[in-house]
C-alpha cells in the first residue's frame, strides 16, 4: 500500500506551491512551536527515540540515542547543532529539495534539535555547488528571525537559538562528518580520528551533534503528529517515510517520499514508469546512493527498501539513491567510473585510501578493456579487503565496496571481457604486466 | 576530495587521456587541472600583484565574520574566498582567485598564509588560474553517465570550441571542467554552468544552452524538458491532494 498525501512530510517536494513562511504555515509548519518545545528537552529526544526515526545521510544510525550522547549540561563550553547538507553521494539529491521547496520545515527542525541538545547555535553546511538553493535557506532563515521564530526566546519558548548557513566548496570528503567540523572551522576537509566523538569535542572544540537535512526536517511532524503515527511506516526498527530517488534507466527518474519498506520494484514501477523496456530488461541496481554494493535483478524482484532488508543482501539502504542499470549498461564501466570519483575525492590522509583508490581505479579502467588477467580479479578483490576498514573514515569502506559488489555479482561478466580481449589481440600477445603496487 | 588527486593530476598534465586502449578509451580527469594552478606561482605567469576587496566584498564579509564566535573568524575562509573569487569575475570577467589575495584573506581573517593556500586548492570550486568568462561544469559521475553524459561533453566542446576538460576556448568565453556528483540525479545529465544547474540535457539541447550562452543569454534554469523540477516527466504522480494548498 502506497503512503497517502496526507501522510507526507514534505508536502512541497516538487516546489509546485510556495516555500515562503506564509505558505509553510498554512501546509502545516511552525504550528504549536512554541508549545511543543515547553515539554521539554527529554520529551523531544524521548518522542524521536520512540518515532524510530534513524539517520537519513546513509548509516542509519538512531536520531534519538545520538541526540542523548550530548551532554545533559554545560560544563562552560557552548552545544553546537550542525546540519550536514553537503549532499554530494552520487545517486543522491533529495536533500537539495527540502532546501530549495521545503526550508521552513528544516529550519523548524533545527530550532527542536537545538533545543534537545542544549544548543543555542546551529550551522547548516549547505555543498557549495548549491548556490541557489542555499539562497532560498538564507531567505527562510531571515524570515523565521523577522517573525520571532529564530533569535532569542525563539517562537516565546524562552530558549536563544541561532541559526547560520555555511557553505562547502566542493569536496565529496566534508559530508564526514569530523571531515564537516574541520571544514567549517576553515580548514581543509580532513576527517578527525574518533574518539573523541563529536559529541564530546567537535566543533570549536565544543559538543556537536551532525545530522542530515532529512533527519532533522522530519522531526518538527514527528513531534506534532506523534512518534506512533511516524513509527507506523516500514517495518519495525525501519520505520518512518523516506524520500527515493529513482534514477538511471528508468521511464520517469524522480524523487518520491513513500513508505519504509517498500517493496523495490512496487517503487520504481508505482513512481518512475517502471524500468526502461520492462522490468525483465533489469540487469541491478545500487539502491543507496554510490557505496552500497549493487543487487542483481534476482534480488530487485523482491527485496524491500529498508535498512534490514538490503542488509541481508549486502548492501545497504544509505541515503536511499536508487540507481537502476538495465541490460544495456557497460557495468563494468558504469563501477569503475565510480571508482574513479572515490579516487578524486579521497582527501589523501590516510594511505590504505590515497594509494588505493587510485589503484582501484587503474586496476578498474583495465577490467573496462578487459586488458587483464582473470586471477587479478581476485587480487582486486583481496586489495580492497586491506583498504576496508583501515583508514580514518568510511570514504576508502564506500570506495571499495562497490567493486565488491561486481565481483561477487558479475564475476563471469568480467571474465568475458577478460577472454574477448584476449581473443581480439590474438592468444599469442604477451600477458598484461601485474600492476602490485602503485604506478 | 581534491588532496589526493593534486599529485597525480600535477604529474599527468591536465586534460589527459587515460586508459586510451580498447573501446576507444575514455577521457577523464582533467577537472582539477584546468581550473587549479599546482606547483609554484611560475605557472600562472599573469597573477596580478595586488588584490584590494571592494566595496560590496567588505560589506558582505563584515556580515560573513559575525557568523562564527569571537576568535573563530578563520571559519570565514571559505566565504571570504568566494567573494575574491566572485569580485575578480566583476572586475576583469574571470572568476578566480589569485596568490596575492589569498594573502590578502589570510591577513583580514589571522590566519598564516599557508592555511589559505590549502584551503584554496583543496576544495575544487576555487580556481587558482583564470578562467573563461562562463564556466561549463559537466557531472560525469554514474548517475549522469548512464542518462548520457557523455553526449553532453561532446556537445559542449562541439559548440564551445573546446578540445576538452581543462581548454579554455580561444575567445575566453568558455572553460570546461569535468565535476563530480553535482546531487541532482534524477534530472540527469546535467550541466553546471557558474553557479546555475541545466538539466535533463542531451546533446541538441545542450548545444542550444551553449549558442544562448554564447550571445549573452541566460535560459531559464532547471529542466530542460520542462519538469516540474525533480518530479516525474510527465507531471506529478502524488501531492495531488495537498492539505493546506
Amino acid at each position: 500500500m502506497a503512503l497517502s498525501d496526507k501522510d507526507r512530510i514534505f508536502t512541497n517536494l516538487y516546489g509546485l506551491h510556495d516555500w515562503r513562511l506564509e505558505a509553510a504555515r498554512r501546509r502545516g509548519h511552525w504550528d504549536r512551536t512554541g508549545e511543543l518545545i515547553a515539554k521539554g528537552r527529554d520529551w523531544i529526544i524521548n518522542e524521536v527515540k520512540e518515532s524510530g526515526l534513524r539517520g537519513r545521510g546513509g548509516a542509519g544510525f538512531p536520531t534519538g540515542m545520538k541526540w542523548s550522547f550530548m551532554p545533559k549540561k554545560s560544563d562552560g563550553r557552548p552545544h553546537y547543532l550542525v546540519v550536514n547538507a553537503d549532499e554530494s553521494e552520487p545517486g543522491t539529491c533529495k536533500d537539495r529539495d527540502i532546501l530549495r521547496h521545503d526550508p521552513h520545515t528544516l529550519v523548524e527542525g533545527c530550532l527542536f534539535a537545538g533545543v534537545a541538545m542544549g544548543a543555542h547555535a546551529g550551522y547548516i553546511y549547505v555543498r557549495g555547488e548549491y548556490y541557489n538553493e542555499h539562497l532560498v535557506l538564507q531567505a527562510a532563515i531571515d524570515e523565521a528571525y523577522a517573525a520571532g521564530l529564530l533569535g532569542p526566546n525563539a517562537c516565546g519558548s524562552g530558549w536563544d537559538f541561532d541559526l547560520y548557513v555555511h557553505r562547502g566548496a566542493g569536496a565529496y570528503i566534508c559530508g564526514e562528518e569530523t571531515a564537516l567540523i574541520e571544514s567549517l572551522e576553515g580548514k581543509k576537509g580532513m576527517p578527525r580520528l574518533k574518539p573523541p566523538f563529536p559529541a564530546a569535542v567537535g566543533l570549536y572544540g565544543a559538543p556537536t551533534t551532525v545530522n542530515n537535512v532529512e533527519t532533522i526536517a522530519v522531526v518538527p511532524t514527528i513531534l506534532r503528529r506523534g512518534a506512533a503515527w511516524f513509527a507506523g511506516f516500514g517495518r519495525p526498527k525501519n520505520s518512518g517515510t523516506k524520500i527515493f530517488c529513482i534514477q538511471g534507466h528508468v521511464e520517469k527518474p524522480c524523487n518520491v517520499e513513500e513508505e519504509m519498506s517498500i517493496p523495490l520494484r512496487e517503487l520504481i514501477e508505482r513512481h518512475a514508469g517502471g524500468v526502461r523496456g520492462g522490468w525483465d530488461n533489469l540487469l541491478c541496481v545500487i539502491p543507496g546512493g554510490s557505496s552500497t554494493p549493487l543487487i542483481p535483478k534476482e534480488a530487485c524482484d523482491t527485496v524491500l527498501m529498508d535498512f534490514d532488508a538490503l542488509r541481508e543482501h549486502k548492501t545497504g539502504l544509505g541515503t536511499a539513491g536508487v540507481i537502476v542499470m538495465d541490460k544495456s549498461t557497460d557495468l563494468i564501466k558504469a563501477i569503475a567510473r565510480l571508482s574513479q570519483f572515490y579516487k578524486h575525492e579521497s582527501c589523501g590522509q590516510c594511505t590504505p585510501c590515497r594509494e588505493g583508490m587510485g589503484w582501484v581505479k587503474r586496476v578498474m579502467d583495465r577490467m573496462v578493456d578487459g586488458r587483464a588477467e582473470v586471477t587479478e580479479i581476485d587480487v582486486l578483490e583481496q586489495v580492497t579487503r586491506q583498504i576496508e576498514g583501515h583508514t580514518i573514515c568510511a570514504l576508502a569502506d564506500g570506495g571499495v565496496w562497490p567493486v565488491q559488489g561486481l565481483i561477487r555479482h558479475f564475476r563471469p561478466m568480467m571474465e568475458e571481457r577478460i577472454a574477448a580481449y584476449k581473443q581480439r589481440k590474438g592468444a599469442t600477445a604477451a600477458p598484461a604486466p601485474l600492476p602490485m603496487a602503485a604506478e | 576530495m581534491s588532496g589526493g588527486s593534486h599529485d597525480d593530476a600535477h604529474r599527468s598534465g591536465g586534460g589527459r587521456i587515460a586508459g586510451g586502449h580498447g573501446q576507444g578509451g575514455q577521457e577523464i580527469g582533467g577537472g582539477f587541472e584546468a581550473t587549479h594552478a599546482l606547483g609554484n606561482a611560475n605557472e600562472v605567469p599573469d597573477q596580478p600583484t595586488r588584490f584590494e576587496f571592494d566595496a560590496e566584498s567588505e560589506a558582505a564579509l563584515a556580515d560573513i565574520i559575525k557568523r562564527y564566535p569571537p576568535g573563530k573568524q578563520a571559519s570565514a575562509v571559505i566565504p571570504a574566498l568566494y567573494l575574491v573569487q566572485r569580485q575578480m569575475g566583476r572586475q576583469t570577467g574571470s572568476a578566480w582567485v589569485p596568490r596575492v589575495a589569498m594573502d590578502v584573506v589570510a591577513e583580514r581573517l589571522g590566519m598564516a598564509p599557508i592555511r589559505v593556500y590549502e584551503v584554496a586548492t583543496f576544495y575544487l570550486m576555487f580556481n587558482t588560474k583564470p578562467i573563461g568568462k562562463v564556466h561549463l561544469q559537466v557531472c560525469g559521475t554514474t548517475p549522469c553517465w548512464l542518462r548520457g553524459s557523455d553526449e553532453v561533453f561532446r556537445a559542449c566542446k562541439d559548440a564551445g570550441h573546446l578540445k576538452g576538460y581543462g581548454d579554455t576556448s580561444p575567445d575566453g568565453m568558455f572553460t570546461l571542467t569535468e565535476v563530480e556528483c553535482l546531487g541532482g540525479c534524477v534530472n540527469a545529465p546535467l550541466l553546471q554552468v557558474d553557479d546555475d544547474y541545466y538539466e535533463d540535457l542531451d546533446y541538441d539541447r545542450t548545444v542550444a544552452l551553449i549558442e544562448a550562452l554564447r550571445r549573452g543569454e541566460r535560459p531559464p534554469i532547471g529542466s530542460a524538458i520542462g519538469r516540474q523540477t525533480s518530479a516525474p516527466a510527465g507531471g506529478p504522480l502524488t501531492l495531488i491532494d495537498v492539505p493546506g494548498e
